[in-house]
């Protein structure tokens, strides 16, 4: 039966979109390695740091300005992070940046689809230097529990390069601070071994 | 409490008014054949003693030999409801008639029906994909999707 | 000589801040006046339906709270009921007013969230939602007595509860319901009664009767129309049908009384949950059933008035561990078909509120 006249044209604006995701899906192959992986042990102990760029780190990472990109349910306890109870205006980041052009830090907060992914590849590459990301949630680490679908990402860290990961299903707001004051360390690179 | 109408009498009527349509009481509703779907639903919403004006849900079903539409029908001012479904047995191409015309609320449900499941509502004036992107190869929800 | 002018597509993407979650639309405006607007969704789409086939009745619990993940509860309620339909459990008394005390407890922190965000799109700036906020603290405070999670509860099982309450549970309730009314009525008088308020949401977005009807819709946005259908008073499920309380419609359809609606209906979960609290029996919370349950080869449909609409379930069961096939009934898919005729003909600032007032969660929506 002659059924293809039923279906509706597709616009070109959604076509051009589905082959980014096409190739978006075969270069995700292999995550991104972390990017302080080549650190090890060894050269940590020994790296020098100057008071300059040590006041200018530590200046970086107490006034850091976070990017929302809540996506599910995470993105409502990020959300209970910055209200009054569990105040993040004490660590400088008061003000959720909307654009990306403003933020420092990205914090992705939900499940990662592959219709999504190219948002977030585009959301990454407009944010300046220095940047870093947080992956908040089971979702982000490795698809948490909704890793054999058809349609999630096993982890953000094969589209993005992440600095920390903050586990939980939803981790609850202190959790997220931690990961926050642990990002604050790496910034400035004073106890990077250290727990 | 929301009466769930009986199927005998129900088909029984659809039979006096459609012949065609074959209406058989199942378990929970009537079935009745796909040709003249679009038939009866108008019928099961004009008359006055059943005036099912609500579509309460719409799913497909696919059991292997066939797929199995469901329509739930609820009406607003007699409090009662009715399960209707339809059956195709075409594999490749399954195809049966859009009721948007009747309900304005299976817009959304049959497009996801056909994302899905691949299933053809004839009729329907912007049948695409919807949650998953254009180019997708496969429906997922068919039974022997790996 | 005229001025040429040529509609222009806005596209209101994914990541924006008053999309609640990852909703996209396509506007084309003249000039600022909108003239079509096409929602695009699947940012979410996580494959619930297909991974209910491979887990057993109970594994699907905690999936099911990812849903519309601001009012887990009642997500589980209405699976657990599909479920004890097709299975045919009896619940014990004690954890049937357990189920509504958690039921009407997430309906109004729901509906805080709902309202604080519809302000939030009208231009105050967080200051509502912290308002709100610390209400809905005080209510997840109270969840993590029960079952030591604040989002994504898990506690609905089939044939009952998965635990008993603690004692400081009620007394903390009881002071809770006692001052609800109280911040309810400062709320109002604090923000709604504004001027600009009132001017920018009355007569604005209106959905009238007969389209309400057409599309399916349900929930406040249907009672805010004027329909008078409310699942716990026309088909009643658990034992609502021995509480007292009314059902708060609207007159005209428009932003305003979608969310006069929600702050009634806050107050009326707020009388029921009195009603209840005061009629808990003792007993046990679940009953008996085997671990692994085998339903009867058959179908039910489980449905309940969640906070965002009617929520229901369709299960088939083919006797085996695992259902045949599970799909879920999202009230705010269906809400968001009258999209466009609510909003033609208005500006983007009225999108974004018209937008707000419906009241979407994009993981139910999505799946």
């Amino acid at each position: 039966m002659e059924v293809e006249k039923y279906l509706a044209a597709p616009k070109d604006i959604d076509i051009a979109e589905a082959k980014r995701i096409e190739q978006l899906i075969a270069a995700s192959q292999r995550p991104i390695p972390d990017p302080d992986s080549w650190i090890d042990q060894e050269i940590q102990r020994n790296v020098l740091v100057t008071s300059v760029d040590y006041i200018v780190d530590w200046a970086r990472s107490r006034s850091l300005f976070p990017l929302m990109f809540g996506l599910a349910c995470c993105a409502f306890e990020m959300i209970g992070m910055a209200t009054s109870r569990f105040d993040i205006s004490r660590y400088g980041m008061d003000i959720f940046r909307w654009s990306p052009r403003q933020a420092d830090v990205m914090i992705v907060a939900g499940t990662l689809t592959w219709k999504m992914a190219p948002a977030v590849r585009k959301v990454y590459d407009q944010m300046a230097e220095p940047k870093w990301v947080i992956a908040m949630g089971q979702c982000t680490i490795s698809g948490g529990p909704f890793r054999e679908s058809y349609s999630v990402v096993p982890g953000i860290n094969r589209i993005i390069p992440v600095d920390v990961y903050v586990p939980g299903c939803p981790p609850r707001p202190e959790a997220l601070i931690y990961g926050i004051t642990r990002l604050h360390q790496k910034i400035v690179k004073e106890s990077i071994q250290k727990p | 409490m929301t009466i769930a109408l009986n199927g005998e009498q129900v088909a029984k009527k659809i039979n006096e008014a459609y012949p065609a349509a074959a209406a058989a009481a199942d378990k929970v509703g009537v079935i009745v054949n796909s040709d003249s779907l679009f038939q009866v639903a108008e019928f099961l919403k004009k008359t006055p003693e059943f005036d099912f004006n609500y579509l309460g849900d719409m799913t497909a079903v696919d059991f292997t030999d066939y797929f199995e539409i469901v329509y739930r029908l609820v009406s607003l001012e007699h409090n009662h409801s009715l399960v209707l479904k339809t059956r195709c047995y075409d594999r490749d191409n399954p195809a049966v008639p859009s009721v948007v015309k009747i309900w304005r609320a299976a817009d959304y449900m049959e497009r996801e029906a056909y994302d899905l499941m691949g299933i053809i509502f004839m009729g329907h004036p912007n049948l695409k994909r919807l949650l998953l992107w254009e180019g997708f190869k496969g429906y997922p929800l068919r039974r022997d999707y790996i | 000589m005229a001025l040429q002018t040529e509609p222009f597509i806005l596209n209101v993407g994914p990541q924006h801040p008053s999309t609640h979650g990852v909703f996209r639309m396509r506007v084309t405006l003249d000039g600022e006046v909108i003239v079509d607007v096409e929602p695009v969704i699947g940012y979410l789409h996580r494959g619930i339906e297909k991974m209910g086939e491979n887990r057993t009745y109970t594994q699907i619990i905690p999936l099911t709270d990812r849903l519309d993940y601001l009012a887990s509860l009642t997500n589980n309620l209405a699976y657990v009921l599909a479920v004890e339909k097709l299975a045919g459990i009896r619940v014990p008394e004690r954890a049937e007013y357990l189920r509504i005390i958690m039921a009407e407890s997430m309906r109004i922190a729901s509906h805080l969230m709902a309202v604080g965000f519809f302000l939030n799109d009208l231009g105050a700036m967080m200051t509502p939602v912290l308002y709100m906020w610390r209400e809905r603290e005080k209510l997840l405070d109270l969840f993590e007595m029960v079952c030591g999670q604040r989002l994504t509860y898990n506690y609905m099982r089939i044939g009952g509860v998965s635990q008993d309450i603690p004692e400081e549970f009620l007394p903390a309730l009881k002071k809770f319901v006692a001052e609800m009314p109280g911040f309810l009525d400062e709320y109002d008088q604090l923000i709604a009664q504004n001027e600009i308020v009132l001017v920018r949401t009355k007569g604005v977005g209106v959905l009238p009767r007969e389209t309400a009807i057409d599309i399916g819709a349900s929930g406040p946005v249907l009672r805010a129309s004027g329909v008078n259908w409310d699942t716990r008073k026309a088909d009643p499920y658990s034992i609502y049908d021995r509480f007292d309380f009314d059902i708060p419609v609207g007159t005209t359809g428009d932003n305003y009384d979608r969310y006069w609606v929600r702050m009634q209906e806050m107050r009326q979960s707020l009388r029921i949950l009195k009603q209840a609290i005061a009629q808990l029996p003792k007993g046990e919370v679940i009953s008996d059933i085997p671990q692994l349950l085998r339903p009867p080869v058959g179908e039910a449909y489980g449905h309940i008035e969640a906070p965002k609409g009617e929520l229901g379930f369709y299960l088939v069961s083919d006797n085996s561990i695992a259902p045949y096939r599970f799909h879920i009934h999202p009230p705010t898919l269906i809400n968001l078909t009258a999209l466009k005729d609510m909003v033609v003909g208005w500006k983007i600032a009225d999108l974004i509120v018209t937008f707000g007032s419906i009241d979407v969660v994009l993981g139910e929506i999505d799946r």
